[in-house]
């Protein structure tokens, strides 16, 4: 029980009158390397989304590093401190440099001084590859560099978990593989994971469980070789014959 | 600067059928307006006799010659660097601004001996009143920004009331209602603070819209970055939001900017010591009003211009994490 780092039972959550997540419910383990997937719209996002509470679900219960989420802010900064989240169009802060970008949170966070957030930094930045970046400002690297220092500004923060939501959905085919090859490093160091993505081939290799999800509920979960070889479901099944035909 | 191309186009002034066009519409109007009066007319006596007498030609004569320096100018500009071709296109304008003033034969000496209480007394006044008016301003510009950007009802409904009154009187109404209005409720302010009052709330209210254009115009993707890293509202408001949102916001803050010095103005009739009212008063005492109102105005002018350069400065700052 104390290896469980989010617990979700039975959430559910509206936009409006829509119902984009039924019922969910998911436990991801410390060291558990997660991935999602499912068609546009399935609720993907809505659910990671709803780990460190940048959407409020409605019914159900969420725990995250044994805290309850809800509208409180204390709470609610204490979990955040403890989840990294990197986004589809990465969301660094343009006017700041790429140091600065990872620099940012530990010092006005967790009140690191400057010198250690500094060295803090570059010790992710080496750990992405791109400590040569530093001085940057993120308009001037490559996708695939830009979402390489989002993964290491997470990182800067020693989260207990990291959200991965798409993030290679909006790189070049050519800038994919090297950030799939940083989450893939990671995942070997033990990083918690819970990756939305449709890389099934990172799904494949890295993950210790595969969660299908469809109109907001989750179709069928289960290890990757039983579910690339042996999907339960039809769904599934038309599924990953859509993704894997290309 | 505009998204430039690489075409490369011909220099517009050295085209045959453009100069030629310019001529003929420079030609005929100065013809049609008679400037045979003028000082021109008066330098070509020799050539055309006496101005006023010359009839037809005299004015065809004077209109040729006009549109020919005129053509003549803008083709050798077209020759110049940019920077230079700037500095005469300036300085061109100047003296033609100049001139104009030239006309109403003012009176220098007077001018001279009233200037030195115009800028100490009167500018100095002006200066401060718009100083702080601009301090107040855009602090209430961010906080009823931020009002009216929240989902607080109470919140809201007192900035949108704010902002539509305040825009919607016309200043000097607002400056005599808190100089009148106020006294009546027993808050009795002296003639500077009230239009200190009515120049920061009047130029608050449409601060607060320039505000919340720039804070809507940051990606939202900014804010959920900075929720996902554990960021308060304040911390990421004053850190992330507003740092990219100021380069939008300065230019059509400037514009506010000078157009609130210029308000400053309205202040006058509260008997205020500030630039319009000493040019005034002085003025009206000794019959010399063009001269103090146009000195006044070109203070105004200068005044604007440092504010203009200001702005360009600080755009220039911004400007840096702005590389692709
Ligand atoms: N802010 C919102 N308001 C209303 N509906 C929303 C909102 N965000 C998402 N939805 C709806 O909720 C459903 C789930 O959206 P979600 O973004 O979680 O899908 P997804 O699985 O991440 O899809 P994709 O693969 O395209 O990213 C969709 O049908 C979407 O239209
Ligand atoms: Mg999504």
């Amino acid at each position: 029980m104390n290896d469980t780092v989010i617990e979700a039972r039975n959430v559910s959550k509206w936009y409006g009158a829509f119902r984009a997540l039924t019922d969910v419910s998911l436990t991801v383990r410390k060291g558990e390397r997660v991935v999602i997937c499912g068609p546009s719209g399935s609720g993907k996002s809505t659910l990671i989304r709803c780990f460190n509470r940048l959407e409020a679900h409605q019914e159900g219960e969420i725990t995250v590093n044994g805290i309850r989420l809800h509208g409180k802010m204390r709470d609610l900064a204490a979990v955040r401190k403890n989840v990294g989240m990197v986004f589809q169009h990465f969301n660094l802060f343009p006017h700041m440099t790429v140091l600065m970008n990872c620099m940012a949170a530990p010092m006005w966070i967790k009140g690191v001084p400057e010198t250690e957030a500094k060295r803090l930094a570059l010790k992710f930045l080496e750990r992405v590859r791109i400590p040569e970046q530093a001085n940057k400002y993120p308009g001037q690297l490559s996708g695939g560099q830009q979402q390489r220092v989002a993964i290491a500004r997470s990182l800067c923060m020693e989260p207990a978990v990291m959200l991965f939501d798409e993030p290679t959905s909006s790189l070049d085919p050519e800038m994919v593989s090297e950030v799939l090859e940083t989450m893939t490093s990671l995942a070997r160091d033990g990083m918690t994971m819970v990756c939305v993505t449709h890389e099934m081939g990172f799904a494949r290799s890295v993950a210790d469980r595969v969660i299908f999800m469809d109109a907001g509920l989750i179709v069928e979960e289960g290890a990757p070789n039983d579910f690339f070889t042996n999907p339960q479901h039809p769904r599934t099944t038309l599924f990953l014959s859509q993704i894997l035909k290309h | 600067m505009l998204y430039a191309d690489t075409v490369e186009s011909e220099v517009l002034v050295h085209k045959p059928l453009f100069i030629a066009t310019v001529f003929v519409l420079v030609l005929s109007i100065c013809f049609m307006v008679n400037l045979t009066g003028t000082t021109i007319g008066e330098l070509m006596r020799p050539v055309i006799g006496d101005p006023l007498d010359s009839g037809l030609y005299g004015r065809f004569a004077v209109a040729f010659v006009i549109a020919i320096i005129f053509c003549l100018n803008i083709a050798l500009i077209g020759f110049a660097h940019l920077k230079a071709q700037i500095a005469i296109v300036w300085l061109e304008l100047l003296l033609l601004f100049l001139a104009f003033f030239a006309v109403f034969k003012l009176s220098l000496p007077f001018i001279w001996q009233n200037l030195p209480f115009l800028i100490t007394q009167g500018v100095v006044t002006t200066l401060y009143i718009s100083a702080i008016s601009l301090v107040f301003a855009s602090a209430i510009g961010i906080m009823a920004a931020i009002a009216k950007l929240s989902s607080n009802g109470f919140a809201y409904g007192i900035a949108t009331f704010y902002t539509s009154f305040f825009r919607g009187l016309p200043l000097l109404m607002q400056i005599y209602l808190i100089y009148l209005g106020l006294p009546q409720l027993g808050i009795i302010l002296n003639a500077v603070p009230s239009g200190i009052l009515a120049l920061s709330l009047c130029v608050g209210a449409y601060m607060t819209e320039i505000f919340r254009a720039g804070i809507q115009s940051i990606d939202r993707g900014q804010w959920e970055a900075s929720r996902s890293l554990g960021f308060g509202f304040a911390l990421t408001m004053r850190k992330i939001i507003m740092p990219q949102a100021l380069p939008v916001i300065i230019p059509p803050m400037g514009n506010t900017f000078i157009g609130m010095l210029k308000d400053s103005s309205l202040v006058s009739v509260l008997g205020v010591w500030e630039l319009t009212f000493l040019a005034r008063t002085l003025g009206q005492a000794t019959f010399h009003h063009m001269e103090m109102l146009i000195a006044a105005a070109i203070i105004y002018w200068i005044l604007s211009v440092c504010l203009e350069l200001i702005q360009s400065r600080i755009e220039r700052y911004f400007a840096r994490s702005k590389v692709r």
